[in-house]
Formats: C-alpha cells, structure tokens, sequence
C-alpha cells in the first residue's frame, strides 16, 4: 500500500531524513519509533505531503505520489493525525469531522456511526466547539475526523502526545478495534513504548533521520529491545 | 414638544440605519479578507471605486440599474481575483508587505482612474423618492441599504457557518497545513474567499454608486470607516462586524442627530479609540474572554 524509497528530506539547508525504506502493505499496523528530534514528525510530514522531497519515491496505492500536493494525496486516501491533534478549535466538533469527508474521494462510505461507536463522547459534544474539548477528546476527535471518510491508510504523528496514561491505553486498544473492524492500514511514529508495543504488528526504529532497524514478533514483545529505541 | 422628539427620534432612526449601512457595507469585503485570511487590504476602497465605477459606465452606457451593479460587482470579482492571483497571493503571511504592496496598488488605481476617466463621473440619480416628516427628509433609497446590508450579513453568516464551502474556509483560515491534509485545495479556497470579499467589495461600490459623488478618491471615504469597525468589531469578523456597525451607527447618528455630519464623524471617531482602549481585542475578543472565564469557572 505505501512504500517509501531512498527519501531524503531537509528544512532549509539542514537534511533531516536521509535515504529512508518503508513500506506498509494494506491490512498491516506499523509503527516507527524513536527519540525526540529523530526526524519522525518529518517522515510523516513528507508521506502526507506537507514537505517536500529532496529526493526518493512516495509510492501509494501502487501510484507516485511524491510530486503531489498534501490535498491530493488526502483525497486519495491518506487520514492524517497531526501531532498534538490540530483540530480546528473554532469548528464545532461535527464540523471538524465533516472536514474528514474529503479524505478518499473514491470511497462513497462515511464513518460516522463507527466514529460515534467508538467515541460517544463526540456525538453527546457534537455542537461544542473543538477547541474547549480536553486534550483527550481532541485526540479522539482527530482519529474520527481522519477515519469519517474511509481513508485506506491512517497516518498517525505521536497519538499518545499529550494524553493521561489511562486514557492511552484505552486509544491504544480503539486505534487496533478501528483498524480491524475498517480493515483500515496504519502507519504511526511514536515513542511511547506501551503504544508501540501494543499497538504495532512490526516496527521500524529510526534515528538520526534513518531507518535503523525492524523490529516484530519476539524482538517488538521485548522491553529492553524496544526501549533501546526511546527515552525510557 | 412631542412633534419635536418624535421627529428628533425619527430623524435619529433614519440616520442610525444610514450609518450602519455605510459601516456594514464598507467594512464585510474588508473583515472577510482580513479576518479570514490575515491580508490587510489597503486598496480595498478601490475596489469599491471599480465597483462603483463600473456601475455608473454600465449604466451610462444604457443598462438599467440593477442590471448595472450586477456588472459592477462582477467586474470588481474578475478585477480582485486577477490581483490575486498575479500578486497578492505571494504576500499570504507577510502582514506588513501585505499592506505595503496594497497600499501600492491603491494609489496606482486611483491614478489609472484619472488617467482613464478625468477627476469625476456624471452621477446616477439616486432612485425612489424621499422620506419627509416634520423638519427632516431622508433619502428612501439610503434607508433600504441597511435592509440591503443586514442581508448581507445574514447571507454570509448563512454562507461561513452553514455551507461545506464555509465550513472549509474557516478550516483553511484557522489551521491551512492541516486543512490541506485533509484534502482541502486552500490555494483554491484562498482564491475563492478574496473573490468574495472582493465582490462584496463591488457590492459596496455598486450600491452607493447611485448615492455618492464619483471621483477617484470615493474609496478613500469608505476606508478610514472600514477599518474602524474592524479594529473594534475584533476577532470573529462575522459577528464583529454588525456589532461594530451597530455601536459606531448609534454613535455617529446620534451625535450627528444632535450636532450635524462633522459631529458625528469626530464622535464615531473618539467612540473607536475608546472602543480601541477599553477593549483591545475588539468588542468579539471581549465576549470570547467573558465566555473563557465562565468555561474556567464551570
């Protein structure tokens, strides 16, 4: 579903990412770890579009969407959950998920009564406005804004940024729900290791803006192997 | 005695829905371009002198009035996305050069207009007749623009908050990155929504064409008011701008009522700087920090 070849991308004149290797397939969860300032937030950036490419290939849905603008890529299939939500705080919070609509332009399904599911705390808010939600709800909020459209490729920058543990986990276990219940592909950077652990089927460890490492199976189930990745 | 108050209490109403005609009207192509986009338009009261302009040449040239400022307001759309596209859209995010490059465009238009047209145009007579009770008179037609002006408001807040198209826009305008990855074209929607403040502007222009002297400097009248009342009305251009319209309108017909036009421009003038200093995030800033530390106290 994405595959990522030899992508090299700089802010200015400073490289951040240098000749990165993903690759997703449909159905699959995976994650890419690492520590602050690893270039992690950037790979994600560069997949949706929002920075551009030095060089290498962005290849989703078996098509080159390196030179395409973010919106285009969005309306291919790509949900997108910044870091630190960015839900429009002056939007109500049915606005905000009616803004996810536009993700997968293919796709004629919306999500709502999944979304609603999952989080029922945003159908009961539905009319507040996003920005005097808890960090929390937002989170839950960016995740329905990027699944109401049907997106085929979720793309999560650092969910659990900013949440009460407890509340983590319980995003953890709806991240994995969604995701097999929509059969929706997700690929997620983070460096909580309890997210990566019980989130990701296989994950990839980045550092100084390069893929490092793979991890899955046993390798992913160990503490000490994961946590050699992160700040822990 | 009664005669007197009632007409003085007429003659009040009447100037009140004038001044805030002219302020809503001047100010929503101003507060959508600014408010929405963070672009200070300095030439906007030349797009309201294309509007009007292009209006009275309509009209001149045999189309009936309505007719007119139709052409009006389109040719000011065309003329502000043309603008738009070629150079205001490099300033996205520069406030000051923003200002600089309009204020530049300003005086080039208003010396094309000298250039193209002399120092003035033969007015349109203003249509209907005139309101007459006791000492007073006012002009029927001036009076239906606050009509013309509150439907105006209530279109856009219908547009901004209850369309996809609106929806989109104040997505784009509060977070453009994340808009964008949510499948949003904001080069598309900043285009669209300059238009509209344009054509808004042209509406103005169209709409006073038959009510105002044509000359090349009649937008510079709109302007010092438009800015105004953006200043005051604050953040939230949709609910500031009938708001700002509303207390400086009350405040320029009444002290006009009281002591004539000069009067009442200097009070609308000093009740803005007053306005400035009390609240300085405008009268919608200060509701959102009322509304804030309720939330906080709930």
């Amino acid at each position: 579903m994405l595959e990522i070849e030899n992508l090299s991308v700089s802010y200015g004149k400073t490289p951040i990412l240098r000749d990165v290797d993903v690759s997703v397939d449909a159905g699959e969860v995976v994650g890419i770890m690492g520590k602050n300032g690893v270039g992690k937030t950037t790979l994600v950036k560069a997949i949706i579009g929002l920075l551009e490419a030095d060089a290498g290939t962005i290849r989703f849905d078996g098509r080159d969407v390196t030179d395409e603008r973010a919106d285009e890529r969005a309306r291919r299939g790509i949900g997108y959950i910044p870091q630190g939500r960015d839900v429009f705080p002056e939007l109500t919070v049915e606005q905000n998920l009616k803004m996810g609509e536009t993700i997968n332009e293919a796709s004629e399904t919306l999500h709502y009564d999944t979304v609603y599911e999952y989080f029922p705390i945003l159908e009961e808010r539905r009319s507040q406005k996003a920005g005097t939600m808890s960090g929390g709800q937002q989170q839950m909020l960016a995740i329905g804004r990027a699944l109401v459209g049907d997106p085929k490729l979720l793309l999560l920058d650092e969910p659990s940024e900013g949440i009460q543990p407890s509340i983590v986990q319980d995003l953890t276990r709806d991240l994995r729900e969604l995701s097999a219940d929509l059969g929706t592909t997700i690929l997620f950077v983070e460096q909580n290791l309890h997210v990566v652990q019980n989130l990701s089927e296989r994950c990839y460890a980045i550092d100084k803006g390069t893929i490092v490492d793979e991890l899955e199976g046993d390798r992913l189930a160990s503490r000490d192997e994961v946590a050699a990745y992160l700040a822990v | 005695m009664f005669e007197f108050d009632l007409y003085r209490v007429l003659s009040f109403a009447f100037q009140f829905l004038d001044s805030f005609a002219v302020i809503v009207l001047a100010t929503v192509g101003l507060a959508i371009i600014f408010g929405m986009m963070g672009v200070i338009n300095l030439a906007h009261g030349e797009f309201i002198l294309v509007g009007a302009y292009a209006t009275t040449l309509a009209f001149h040239a045999g189309a009936p009035l309505v007719l007119a400022m139709v052409i009006g307001v389109a040719i000011t759309t065309v003329y502000g996305v043309i603008l738009e596209r070629t150079i205001i859209h490099r300033f996205y995010g520069r406030l000051l050069d923003s200002m600089v490059v309009t204020f530049g465009i300003s005086i080039v238009m208003i010396q094309l207009t000298r250039i193209a047209f002399g120092n003035s145009l033969p007015q349109i007579s203003t249509p209907f007749s005139s309101i007459g009770f006791g000492p007073y008179s006012y002009s029927t037609y001036r009076v239906a623009l606050a009509g013309v002006a509150l439907l105006t408001l209530v279109s856009l807040y219908w547009l901004f908050t209850r369309t996809d198209f609106g929806v989109r826009a104040r997505a784009t305008m509060q977070d453009a990155d994340t808009a964008r990855s949510m499948g949003v074209d904001t080069d598309r929607m900043y285009t669209s929504t300059f238009a509209i403040g344009s054509a808004l502007a042209g509406l103005t222009g169209a709409l006073y064409a038959p009510a105002r002297s044509m000359n090349p400097e009649m937008g510079s009248g709109f302007l010092v008011e438009a800015f105004v009342a953006v200043v005051v009305g604050g953040p939230s251009v949709l609910l500031g701008t009938p708001l700002a319209g509303g207390l400086l309108g009350a405040v320029n017909a009444g002290f006009t009522t009281l002591g004539g036009t000069f009067i009442g421009q200097v009070a609308m003038l000093v009740a803005a700087i007053l306005a400035i200093r009390l609240m300085p995030n405008g009268i919608t800033g200060l509701i959102e920090t009322i509304r804030q530390k309720r939330r906080e106290r709930a």
